[in-house]
């Protein structure tokens, strides 16, 4: 008649488990697990959306590229470059995250969050010039484009907008997690591990995301 | 065993006030929260349906305007689809048993199952305002353009509800999976989890993969509405059957949620009351991963005239035959079990029973509109109508009144009074057929859905459906009453009334806080009926 303990006792008194868990280590492969299936159901909400674009795109070739070609490349190619780098300094920060490496790892989720929040900067700035330049088909606001595409253009700018917000919110929202574990972490809390590396695991989406995003709507105009 | 349960500290005594209740983590309790916001939607939802019987009694357009019948049909269908069949097992059921089930203190992530609760409610207050401001004319499909162009009802506030709901059975789903991955009692292997269990988790999977779809798909339309982006829009381009295949990418997977959990209820039940072993496990298990994993694949079935092209079609018919086959499989392993066993024929078994020959007739039938030259001809009429009706409420509604039968003495600690039970039962399966049956005629004579009038000659099988739907409303009335009367009166359950098998009944009914005193290893598999008792009942009695 084998039983196993309800209530396992904690080694440590900061290193219990939640109590639906028998130990540390389940909880962080449940926690991980979690963040895994989540980060698949956000796939697929992004997948929907990629796979319209796609037919849309395929339809109206002419027109998507004519649309593509007003999109500003440099921007959108310096916020590559600046996503890409924060998914550099988010890694380093979850390699730092052992209490022992406290400041790095203070340092690293800074960097990473200011990173986000600079992409989101020239972002705005690029929204901005395109609703001055009458590209943003929103609010019932002029769209101007110069014929024979200007209908599909508007869909091409339906399909910027839609995808290009979407994942802006993502990434602001993965700003405010990182900077709760930065808040967490210069308090001083102990066993980040798990919590980092979710965050991670979220941040490298957000990025992933982006390096389809970018070549679909900004690099329509520019291949082969 | 069977001491006084109001001395013993279990889930329910140890704490009555609201606030309790409202931030409990337990899923026991939030089973319990579910459990009474879903039966607030299910009637809801049956009062639309009632009012369209009532209409329908009749050819002539008497009882309600042509648009007050858009929107009744509209809230019937949103309302029962999202807010009480999708989370109907899964949410009440499936979080009360799994971490029982499993040998589980609790799911692997409490918080996020109290959120999920509260996105429900957020989501379900969503349509209760679009239901007060006006409600919507689109049906539960929100088909384009009716939701976009030429919408003129409360199509935002309609699809941001279904959107938070939707993100409710995500995280459901979430917790479901990590649960069944993670929590599992030392010995439970995989091949030695209840089917229960495991329709759940193929569910799961569904939630996880599918809803996020319908997410984006409904936010296209919210947004369309709102900053007037054009996706769906002809005039620039956009497709309206775009919508079709993305809404029915997820739509057709929902279907699976809303029946995969059924068939997991129906076999607990089903071995139980045969007292014998499940007939084919492995065959089980394998059939609700395959339903689940095939019916990604068969969306385009409801698009067959809809401009799909005949390639297509022909492919999307041929999967969507293949479907049949885990389904058939399971059909047959359910006859096997009860094949040469004791069967005995308390109230849940006689749900069970229902399930099985109401979802043969409803699968049959599914295969009958797959065929794309019967589809021409049936679709959009009630021969669909009757097809689907005969899964989703003759199979699945069945089934959550089953297991809610089954179960009812380990929620409460208390038995009802199983003639009721029985009449129950029997009442609702003769109302169901007596409203349903009869449209299957009326569809392939070619009465087409979603009007409020129709011609004479189908008024005869119009008022046969009409008459039994007072029969189902009183079949469904009668449990809400002795099952709340057995909370008060009911006898005092036991552990183990029923004699099964499962971890679930090894513990107290109503299970401690905790839900086992001490934590079970698991020797033997799910359904040792006929076989010598378990150490841990010999311990017991
Ligand atoms: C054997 C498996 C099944 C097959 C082959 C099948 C096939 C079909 C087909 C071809 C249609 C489209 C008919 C038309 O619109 O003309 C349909 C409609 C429908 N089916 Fe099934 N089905 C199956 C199982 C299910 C299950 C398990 C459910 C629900 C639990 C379900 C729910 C529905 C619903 C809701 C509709 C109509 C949706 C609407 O247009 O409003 N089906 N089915
Ligand atoms: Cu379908």
């Amino acid at each position: 008649m084998a039983y196993r303990n309800a209530i396992p006792t904690p080694p440590g008194a900061e290193a219990k488990p939640a109590p639906q868990f028998d130990s540390l280590r389940q909880q962080y492969e449940a926690d991980t697990l979690g963040m895994w299936i989540f980060l698949a159901s956000e796939i697929l909400f992004f997948g929907g959306l990629f796979m319209a674009y796609v037919i849309y795109r395929a339809a109206y070739p002419e027109a998507f590229e004519a649309a593509s070609g007003r999109l500003d490349l440099l921007l959108g190619g310096i916020n590559t470059a600046i996503l890409l780098t924060s998914s550099l300094t988010m890694t380093l920060a979850d390699d730092a995250v052992l209490p022992r490496n406290r400041k790095a790892l203070i340092g690293w989720l800074a960097v990473t969050a200011l990173l986000g929040t600079v992409f989101l900067v020239i972002k705005g700035v690029e929204y901005s010039v395109e609703f001055a330049a009458h590209l943003a088909p929103i609010f019932g606001r002029p769209f101007d484009f110069p014929e024979p595409h200007t209908e599909q253009a508007r869909l091409f700018f339906s399909f910027y907008f839609a995808l290009t917000g979407l994942h802006a919110l993502h990434l602001f929202i993965g700003i405010v997690v990182v900077l709760i574990m930065l808040a967490l972490a210069i308090r001083g809390v102990p066993r980040l591990e798990a919590k980092v590396t979710i965050a991670g695991l979220y941040w490298h989406l957000v990025d992933l995301i982006w390096v389809f995003v970018f070549p679909l709507l900004y690099l329509a105009a520019h291949h082969g | 065993m069977t001491a006084d349960i109001s001395v013993r500290k279990n889930y329910l005594n140890r704490d009555y006030s609201i606030a309790s209740w409202l931030t409990t983590i337990d899923h026991k309790r939030i089973a319990w929260l579910y459990l009474v916001s879903i039966t607030a939607f299910f009637f809801f939802g049956g009062a639309a349906a009632t009012l369209i019987r009532l209409e329908l009694a009749t050819p002539a357009g008497d009882v309600v305007e042509t648009e007050t019948y858009n929107r009744l049909f509209s809230l019937h269908g949103i309302v029962m689809v999202w807010f009480f069949l999708v989370p109907s097992i899964p949410a009440t059921l499936g979080n009360f048993l799994i971490p029982l089930m499993i040998g589980a203190r609790d799911v692997a992530f409490p918080r996020l199952n109290l959120l999920s609760w509260y996105l429900y409610v957020i989501g379900g207050t969503f349509t209760l305002a679009m239901a007060i401001a006006g409600g919507v004319d689109t049906g539960w499909t929100f088909y384009t353009p009716y939701s976009s162009l030429f919408a003129n009802g409360q199509v935002v506030l309609a699809v941001v509800g279904v959107i938070v709901a939707g993100f409710s059975s995500i995280l459901t789903g979430l917790n479901f999976i990590v649960t069944v991955h993670n929590m599992r009692a030392p010995g439970l292997h995989w091949t030695r989890l209840p089917l229960f269990v495991w329709a759940n988790y193929a569910t799961a999977i569904i939630m996880v993969l599918a809803t996020p779809v319908l997410a984006i798909t409904l936010l296209l339309i919210a947004l369309e509405r709102i900053f007037g982006i054009g996706i769906f829009d002809p005039k620039v381009g956009g497709d309206p059957v775009l919508f079709q295949h993305l809404f029915w990418f997820y739509s057709h997977p929902a279907v699976y949620i809303m029946i995969l959990p059924g068939m997991g209820v129906v076999s607990e039940i089903i071995t139980c009351f045969a007292r014998k072993r499940i007939f084919g496990y492995d065959g089980m298990a394998f059939a609700l991963l395959a339903i689940a994993l095939i019916g990604f694949l068969v969306w385009g079935h409801h698009l067959f005239v809809a401009g799909e092209s005949v390639y297509a079609g022909v492919i999307f018919s041929l999967l969507s035959f293949m479907v049949a086959v885990p389904s058939g499989i399971k059909v047959f392993n359910w006859a096997a079990t009860l094949y040469k066993g004791s069967v005995s024929f308390e109230t849940p078994m006689l749900y069970a029973l229902g399930f099985v020959g109401l979802f043969t007739v409803g699968g049959l039938t599914g295969i009958t509109v797959a065929a794309t030259a019967v589809d021409v001809h049936v679709h959009d009429t009630y021969f669909v109508i009757a097809h689907f009706h005969y899964i989703m409420v003759g199979g699945m509604v069945m089934a959550y009144f089953g297991g809610l039968h089954f179960w009812w003495p380990k929620m409460t600690g208390r038995i009802y009074p199983d003639r009721w039970g029985r009449i129950a039962a029997i009442t609702i399966f003769v109302g169901f057929n007596l409203t349903f049956f009869p449209q299957f005629v009326l569809g392939y004579l070619g009465m087409p859905r979603r009007y409020h009038t129709y011609p004479d000659e189908f008024q005869l099988l119009n008022v046969l459906s009409s008459a039994g739907a007072p029969v189902l409303a009183i079949g469904y009335l009668l449990p809400l009453v002795y099952l709340l009367y057995s909370l008060k009166w009911g006898p005092v359950a036991g552990p183990n009334p029923w004699d099964a098998k499962g971890l679930e009944w090894q513990t107290p009914s109503p299970p401690p806080e905790h839900n086992f005193d001490r934590l079970p290893v698991v020797t033997q598999e799910p359904y040792a009926y006929g076989l010598p008792k378990r150490d841990s009942d010999a311990a017991r009695s």
